[in-house]
């Protein structure tokens, strides 16, 4: 922030002529065109998010942000059972990173490496379910897996056997959590495996390395930065996710965002509901600009 | 002649593993296809009672009507206002070096790397505090919030691909800024802005999270669904989930058609000259 604030106040400097000095030029162009989503950011992203700390400092069930600010909805989050909800997020997420890597894995690396032409197609068709609303195909799996559903009521009319449906359990909001996400760790993961020369796997291959160990010495430290991207992206959605738990978990775990939501609405308690998210936030917000501090954009994104 | 038998039997391991992969991902939307094409009231399998009574009774609801205008307004305003802040926006992402642009990357990914729920939320408290009642207009602000980022990554990605030294020409041959862009930047990124436009409209038009909270008394077609599905199901909602499916493809199929087309014209007319 403080370099943004530093180079704004370059932008008075007089600029030479276009073409004498283009290089002025583009550092100039580039602080313009950044301008408009800068403010669209300031008021749709960074004032929001003050307005939710502040009413975290609101006494508890008022509406307004002008009363004198307290400690009490923090105080009230930690000795409560907050905790478990925390947990519950924070656990399905990472169980939900660790099962979507070891699925995207070859898949990513088929599209990098060996589909060739394919890639293009495959592409598309992993890309397409992102635009249909996770509601929708959540509740395809509800008619997938309820009694008397596609699954059940296969097994049922071929061998005559009623089992108990699997959903409204723990496992089957991971299960949501890993389809839905699924497009969020392949295209990072993608990326990252491109970005492997062939050369140094053939040079390894030369030298008498054995798959494993070009795999474990080549290969996955040259993806890391798609496979890390991918991590924190589904991760991140992952711990917001709301509608995996309540439409294929049935409340059999609360999660925190319910807990949010729940404290917004039926109980009308904003500053508890603001306290909630705001710790939310900072346990994701840290990790995240963690994660991102040790990359280079430029390279990931293509520029060499 | 060993390692390759075993590559090739590895690259048909991969293949199959993807094909499965993709039959996982389209299984839910078959299955709201099978339960959109049955009779009766509630959906039972093997389907006894097949028909499209459901798709007739879902189009002739007024209030599917309204959610689905509703839907398309926001998803059209947020694509025109998204393509153009986006352009700009992945010019300074890409294009330009300028001190302050690694800060200016990360602050730009913020809001993709959020929970939206709480963005939702937090945007609520801010109209609210702003006196601000919500509509389908504020939540057309908040689809931008989110959407104008990803907009910007998905155009970013097409201008790296972009060679400055044909700005720089441009310029030494005399062209006013204003015909540089028009001329010369605007065509070569054209497709990046179309993905970025066609990824804008699908994004607005799926997004569940931001529309919950911030369209106040106006509904969308994931709300409804949604509401639908927690209480009060009706065979309306695969009926509804089929038609935006197939929607999204027909968009995205035809769109990506689209620029494969345009590429190939261009590298005609190219080989041409």
């Amino acid at each position: 922030m403080a370099e943004l604030v530093d180079s704004a106040s370059h932008m008075a400097q007089p600029q030479g002529r276009p073409g004498v000095n283009l290089g002025r030029w583009i550092a100039a162009a580039g602080r313009r065109h950044s301008l408009p989503i800068l403010l669209l950011l300031l008021l749709g992203f960074v004032a929001p998010l003050l307005t939710i700390i502040g009413f975290s400092f609101m006494p508890p069930r008022t509406f307004s942000l002008w009363q004198w600010p307290s400690l009490e909805n923090y105080r009230v989050i930690i000795e409560e059972t907050f905790y478990t909800s925390f947990l519950w997020s924070l656990g399905m997420a990472v169980v939900t990173v660790a099962i979507l890597i070891a699925i995207c894995y070859p898949v990513a690396y088929g599209l990098a490496k060996t589909f060739g032409r394919w890639s293009n197609l495959v592409t598309l068709l992993m890309v397409l379910p992102l635009f249909v609303s996770e509601n929708v195909r959540l509740y395809g799996w509800v008619l997938f897996f309820i009694k008397g559903g596609v699954l059940l009521g296969t097994i049922k009319s071929l061998f005559g056997i009623e089992l108990d449906s699997i959903l409204f359990k723990p496992g089957t909001i991971i299960f949501g959590m890993v389809y839905v996400y699924l497009p969020f760790m392949l295209f990072p993961m993608t990326l990252g495996v491109s970005m492997v020369p062939r050369d140094l796997v053939d040079a390894a291959k030369d030298l008498g390395a054995s798959r494993l160990q070009i795999f474990r010495e080549v290969e996955l430290p040259l993806a890391m930065p798609g496979i890390v991207i991918g991590s924190l992206l589904t991760f991140v959605l992952a711990v917001g996710a709301i509608a995996e738990a309540k439409v294929l978990g049935g409340q059999s775990v609360i999660p925190v965002t319910h807990d949010i939501e729940i404290a917004f609405t039926y109980a009308q308690n904003w500053p508890l509901g603001a306290g909630i998210s705001v710790m939310l936030i900072l346990i994701v917000g840290a990790l995240v600009l963690a994660v991102l501090r040790r990359f280079d954009l430029d390279r990931i994104l293509g520029r060499r | 002649m060993t390692i390759e038998g075993g590559k090739r039997r590895s690259d048909l391991l991969i293949a199959a593993w993807t094909v499965a992969v993709v039959l996982f991902i389209y299984m839910p939307a078959f299955c709201g296809l099978l339960a959109s094409l049955t009779s009766s009231r509630y959906f039972n399998f093997p389907i006894t009672k097949w028909g499209l009574a459901w798709w007739g009774k879902t189009f002739a609801s007024l209030e599917v009507r309204s959610l689905l205008s509703t839907s398309i307004t926001i998803a059209l305003i947020v694509t025109a206002i998204s393509v153009v802040l986006a352009f700009f926006a992945a010019l300074a992402f890409a294009r330009y070096d300028w001190r302050g642009r690694s800060i200016y990357q990360k602050i730009v990914l913020l809001p993709i790397f959020f929970p939206q729920s709480v963005l939702g939320l937090a945007l609520l408290l801010w109209f609210n505090a702003l006196g601000i009642e919500t509509s389908w207009k504020t939540a057309v602000f908040a689809h931008l919030v989110w959407v104008v980022p990803v907009a910007t990554l998905v155009i970013s990605i097409q201008v790296y691909s972009f060679d400055p030294a044909l700005e720089e020409a441009a310029f030494d041959l005399g062209a006013s800024r204003w015909q540089v862009l028009k001329e010369v930047t605007l065509p070569v990124l054209w497709p990046g802005i179309f993905s970025g436009a066609l990824f804008s409209f699908l994004l607005s038009w799926g997004n569940f999270p931001l529309s919950l909270y911030t369209d106040g008394a106006d509904t969308t077609v994931p709300e409804y669904m949604y509401a639908k599905m927690v209480a009060g199901y009706t065979p309306g909602v695969p009926v509804l989930g089929t038609v935006s499916t197939v929607g999204a493809a027909i968009l995205l199929l035809g769109g990506y058609a689209f620029i494969l087309l345009v590429r190939r014209k261009r590298a005609a007319s190219e080989s041409a000259a």
